[in-house]
């Protein structure tokens, strides 16, 4: 039986993948290569913002503090932009040591094996680090409401929908409205005649992995607010946020967007279904279906 | 001391080979193709569940445990993991060359909870016991077992790389290597794409098969943790290292990673403080990675490298 429910834990969860699929669609697009170790960015992002959550407790006797009904208050801010930030360099220094040098000299999927290197490296380390048992931001009990008849949602959950889409809103001026916006879209375009304009590739390509791992932070937070932190969490992120990227259509910011959120309500709308173990199989399940029908996507272009 | 050396010796080549034929596999698919498989776990997997639900003995508990003889176990683990191949080949294939990688992470990822969750078939997350191994009635001590089944496997090695070799220098072989090197051309030649690639990925996917099945047949047991993808990419790490389109170095590069694994492992454990072992295997795998990174940077042919074909008809002077 298909719920309201279900289609609002889709839709909360969409989100979070959307801010996942928006930065693999542009490193896709622009860097021109499938990133397998995009959802190690996610994990770090989490990783990274518990360790700042233990660091201010540990220096101011700050804890995550409680807002209203929300199982965070203000220290999620410093948590979320120092989280970005550090993303962010591990995006890039991943872009300066590996891709980028494979890309100028190897071919194009050479650079996705080491990507997939990478992305099990990271994992591994990651493991190392922090160890491989669940981790919590916090141990409040988020207590859902009943905001339309039928469906509940917890406040935390409302606030990762509205950051969301502040931030996908932010994402769609910055590539329509200004020069390096407009720079990346020429670069997913025509990269030859990019280089010919005057402007640096390189530095349009580590702007792409700034963007992208500042996104996927955010994206890991959420998870871990909303779930736990693990290891494991953005490895198993990787095949919805591929199937999304793809049913999107390769470089489509909205499209990866609007395929999140068809991902999102599968997976949800599977689980009373076929139940929760094979939810990891929808997206598969997407991903097929999407290459036999259109494997240009939806808002893509044939190729 | 030198009998226990001596059986590590022969447990150690048995594994090592078992993921030669994994790299002879992915070989023809990434070495002579080009096609990228970021699966090979899937397929290894299917090919030692294939062999292992056939050929075990009655169950009470799940599906299967025909007893069948292991040589069709084997034949049908090889058939099941070509079949597999067949069906996410014929939808990706004719596509973009960076989708079959994401297929094939894709079928990795949906076979490794099928092991995981299809209780009633594969056991669930305690697998599948008593998986038969030839010849154990007729040798007595644990290690004539082992050295018995190290020459099933040195044979089958042998038997599939000179298959492999006469394959890839038969005009199919050319074939693959112009629709890797040049496409248009390759076409324009009237060759179909997809068609050549399509059979590749399937014989690659047949030899992982094998692997699968030859493995679960050593050890007497599978278990869904035993086809992780860290096991896609050890053989990744061994064709690199080796020499992508070069079939000896495809069996080199399998001994020599493996060696290099086992042997830090073996590091590991004798260093690291008891609390952190566990996390130890985490730094083995980051090695790994290290090694990869550095030999796609470094030496990108890696250590044999392909041999330049010259056609027979050319003069060189």
């Amino acid at each position: 039986m298909i719920s309201w429910q279900d289609v609002a834990n889709g839709v909360v969860l969409g989100a979070t993948l959307g801010l996942g699929a928006v930065g693999l669609t542009l490193t896709y697009s622009i860097l021109g290569f499938a990133n397998f170790a995009h959802g190690e960015l996610i994990t770090a992002g989490a990783y990274v913002a518990l360790t700042l959550l233990w660091l201010l407790a540990a220096a101011l006797g700050v804890g995550l503090g409680q807002w209203g009904a929300l199982s965070f208050g203000w220290p999620l801010l410093i948590l979320v932009t120092g989280s970005m930030a550090l993303t962010a360099m591990l995006a890039i220094g991943l872009e300066r040591g590996l891709f980028g040098p494979l890309r100028r000299h190897g071919t194009a999927i050479t650079v996705v094996i080491a990507s997939f290197g990478a992305s099990l490296a990271l994992r591994s380390l990651i493991a190392f680090l922090w160890g491989p048992e669940p981790r919590y931001f916090t141990r409040e009990i988020a207590i859902a409401r009943e905001i339309v008849p039928g469906v509940r949602v917890t406040a935390d959950q409302l606030v990762v929908l509205a950051l969301t889409a502040a931030l996908m809103i932010g994402l769609h001026l910055l590539l329509a409205h200004t020069t390096l916006g407009r720079a990346m879209r020429a670069a997913s375009e025509n990269p030859a005649l990019l280089g010919v304009t005057g402007i640096d590739p390189i530095a349009v390509a580590q702007w792409t992995c700034l963007i992208g791992g500042a996104l996927a932070a955010v994206a890991g937070v959420f998870v871990g607010l909303t779930v736990q932190v693990r290891p494991l969490l953005g490895f198993e992120l990787l095949l919805p946020l591929f199937a999304a990227v793809i049913l999107g259509g390769i470089g489509s910011v909205h499209g990866a967007l609007a395929g999140s959120l068809v991902v999102g309500i599968a997976e949800a709308l599977s689980v009373p279904l076929i139940g929760a173990e094979y939810r990891a199989a929808v997206a598969f399940l997407v991903l097929l279906a999407v290459l036999v029908i259109r494997p240009g996507g939806i808002l893509g272009t044939s190729r | 001391m030198t009998g226990d050396l001596a059986a590590y010796l022969v447990f150690f080549l048995v594994i090592a080979l078992t993921y030669a034929l994994s790299c002879l596999g992915l070989n023809v698919q990434w070495g002579f193709t080009g096609l990228f498989n970021v699966g090979v776990a899937g397929f290894v997997a299917i090919g030692a569940y294939t062999s292992a639900i056939l050929t075990s003995g009655p169950q009470t508990d799940r599906l299967g445990g025909f007893g069948w003889p292991i040589a069709v176990g084997w034949l049908a683990a090889m058939l099941a993991a070509g079949l597999a191949a067949l069906g996410v080949g014929a939808v990706t294939l004719r596509l973009r060359h960076d989708y079959l990688a994401i297929t094939t992470f894709g079928i990795a990822v949906t076979i490794q909870l099928l092991a995981m969750n299809l209780v009633g078939l594969t056991g669930g997350p305690f697998g599948i016991h008593g998986v038969p191994r030839p010849f154990t009635g007729d040798v007595a001590s644990p290690f004539g077992r082992n050295l018995v089944y190290l020459a099933v496997v040195v044979i089958l090695v042998a038997a599939v790389y000179v298959l492999l070799e006469r394959l890839v220098q038969s005009p199919w072989g050319r074939v693959l290597r112009a629709l890797r090197e040049d496409e248009t051309a390759a076409v324009a030649l009237g060759k179909s794409a997809t068609v050549f690639r399509l059979q590749a990925f399937v014989i690659g996917a047949t030899v992982m098969g094998l692997a699968g099945a030859v493995y679960a047949h050593f050890v007497g047991f599978v278990a869904p943790e035993d086809f992780l993808p860290i096991l896609t990419f050890q053989v990744w790490t061994m064709l690199v290292v080796g020499g992508s389109g070069n079939n000896r170095g495809a069996v080199i590069g399998a001994i020599l990673v493996w060696a290099l694994w086992s042997g830090s492992g073996a590091v590991l454990v004798a260093v690291l403080p008891e609390t952190l072992q566990v996390r130890g295997a985490a730094l083995q795998t980051v090695m790994i990675g290290v090694v990869l990174a550095l030999v796609l940077l470094i030496r990108p042919r890696g250590l044999l490298g392909e041999a330049t074909v010259v056609s027979p008809h050319a003069r060189v002077d």
